[in-house]
């Protein structure tokens, strides 16, 4: 699993990448009300705000961590809000896109210096 | 260039917030607790379920001595309280000459002295108008005081463990109280749609007290998001968002505060800032109206989102003035102001959020039934 500084991680499966939030931001956010997703086979480019979370709190962004095309999302977030704060690093993932080169995860974090990272 | 962690001021049950697990925030030139370990929803919903404690301390405190105090109070205030009797508090509103709101604030008739609670955020600019104003009384602050709120349909059976005496008050009476020799100024009343008390206690024993009802099973410390939320669901503006110096009493839907006898044709009609705005408005109604707003999506919709007529209407006619997820209606809701002709119950608008326009329904408040103690 890699992570980004925007506390999203990314897995690799077969020839696409699982994006979600990490423990921490599901954390910050507090308690998951409302994910709006984005369109099955957008394009997108890094940095696009893709994914709305409301939490009791606040609104907040996902952003698409690379260039590519979104293949899959997960409705089950648009039923159950709240399984963002239950499972943030396992069932709860958001979108899986399809990228031009895998290799550019190899810029990420890997989860120790994600830790460091978070200090 | 106030809010650094260096100058903000803390209440006496400080210490207790960070001991209990709170993420503090600057509020009002406070460092207070906006949430403990249970998270916004949690507290919410244990608020409603059994009883929640809140440290409102960050509120202020003001003593108004003198003879004549309520009927010279009345200047600055659209309400009657000349003949509010000892023991009893009513909900008021400093207005200005243009008949907008400086401040909301509850006032108790305290016997031999009135006491008025104002909002955290107003309360140097309430000091300064009540004493440019009334400079007949003695107007003073209270600085030795911490302020809590036990709130939720145990409160009274939690609070009547420690003050027997507790449940013969009605909604909106306040008594003093003795806690083991520690004086209480209790008043039946809250911020978030439940029963439940206010309770004044001197700050060197404020956290003492407070541990005592949080021992209890049924209490649980809520922090400020939750109060929030709270106070959406029940209808009660937030002074800031939903009222402020451009709304007027009117507007606000808080007509019900002014009483006959501050009216036209009343025993003693007008006589307030911003009379001549807020008497015809009260006969003939305002142009537009604070409202509840049901959006009938999922995405919650927030202070500042504009309203339209409908889908694709180029003018805005309105903004949400609050708004959230509601935990325990399980929805969003929100408020806002709207012109009366779209102020019917069950209108159809559309607020824009994110660049889509989404339905949003004009609701009755509160949104939840309140279940004060009457």
């Amino acid at each position: 699993m890699r992570f980004t500084e925007e506390h999203e991680w990314l897995r690799v499966e077969g020839d696409v990448v699982v994006v979600g939030i990490t423990e921490h931001a599901a954390e910050q956010l507090g308690d998951v009300v409302f994910v709006e997703l984005p369109e099955i086979e957008a394009m997108v480019a890094k940095g696009d705000e893709v994914c709305v979370i409301e939490s009791v709190k606040a609104a907040s962004d996902i952003l698409a961590p690379v260039d590519g095309e979104i293949v899959e999302v997960n409705e089950a977030l648009v039923d159950t809000p709240a399984l963002v704060n239950e499972d943030p690093q396992g069932d709860a993932w958001f979108f899986k896109m399809k990228l031009d080169d895998l290799g550019v995860l190899d810029d990420f974090m890997s989860e120790d210096e994600y830790k460091e990272f978070l200090g | 260039m106030s809010d650094t962690q260096t100058d903000l001021r803390r209440t006496p049950l400080h210490a207790l917030h960070l001991e209990l697990g709170a993420k503090m925030m600057p509020f009002a030139g406070y460092d207070m607790p906006v949430q403990y370990p249970l998270g916004v929803m949690g507290e919410h919903l244990h608020c409603r379920a059994k009883a929640g404690l809140f440290d409102v301390s960050h509120m202020g405190q003001v003593i108004l001595r003198g003879p004549g105090a309520a009927l010279a109070l009345e200047r600055l205030v659209p309400v009657a309280l000349a003949e509010l009797p000892e023991g009893r508090q009513r909900y008021a509103m400093f207005t200005n000459d243009a008949g907008g709101i400086l401040d909301d604030l509850m006032v108790a008739n305290r016997g031999d002295h009135l006491l008025a609670v104002v909002n955290a955020a107003c309360k140097a600019a309430d000091l300064a108008h009540l004493r440019a104003n009334l400079p007949e009384l003695d107007v003073a602050e209270v600085t030795d005081r911490a302020l809590l709120a036990l709130q939720g349909p145990r409160a009274e059976a939690v609070l009547a463990a420690l003050l027997p005496d507790i449940a013969k008050m009605r909604f909106m009476d306040v008594a003093n109280h003795d806690w083991n020799g520690v004086p209480l100024w209790v008043s039946r009343s809250g911020y978030t749609g439940e029963d439940g008390f206010e309770i004044s206690v001197p700050e060197a024993q404020a956290e003492e007290f407070a541990r005592v009802l949080l021992a209890h099973a049924d209490v649980a410390p809520i922090g400020l998001g939750a109060r929030d939320s709270l106070r959406l669901e029940a209808g009660l503006c937030l002074y800031g968002n939903d009222i402020d110096t451009t709304t007027t009493p009117v507007e606000a839907a808080l007509s019900w505060a002014i009483q006959k006898a501050r009216r036209n044709g009343g025993a003693r009609a007008g006589g307030f800032a911003g009379a001549d705005v807020i008497l015809p408005q009260l006969a003939q109604g305002a142009a537009r109206q604070r409202v509840g707003l049901r959006p009938q999506g999922r995405a919650p919709m927030r202070a500042g989102t504009p309203l339209f007529a409908t889908q694709d209407s180029a003018a805005q006619i309105g903004t949400i003035t609050s708004g959230g997820f509601g935990p325990s209606v399980e929805r969003p809701v929100a408020m806002g102001y709207v012109p009366a002709e779209y102020a019917g119950a069950e209108t159809e608008l559309w607020a824009e959020l994110r660049g889509k326009r989404l339905p949003v329904r004009v609701a009755a408040l509160p949104f939840r039934p309140s279940t004060y103690c009457k």
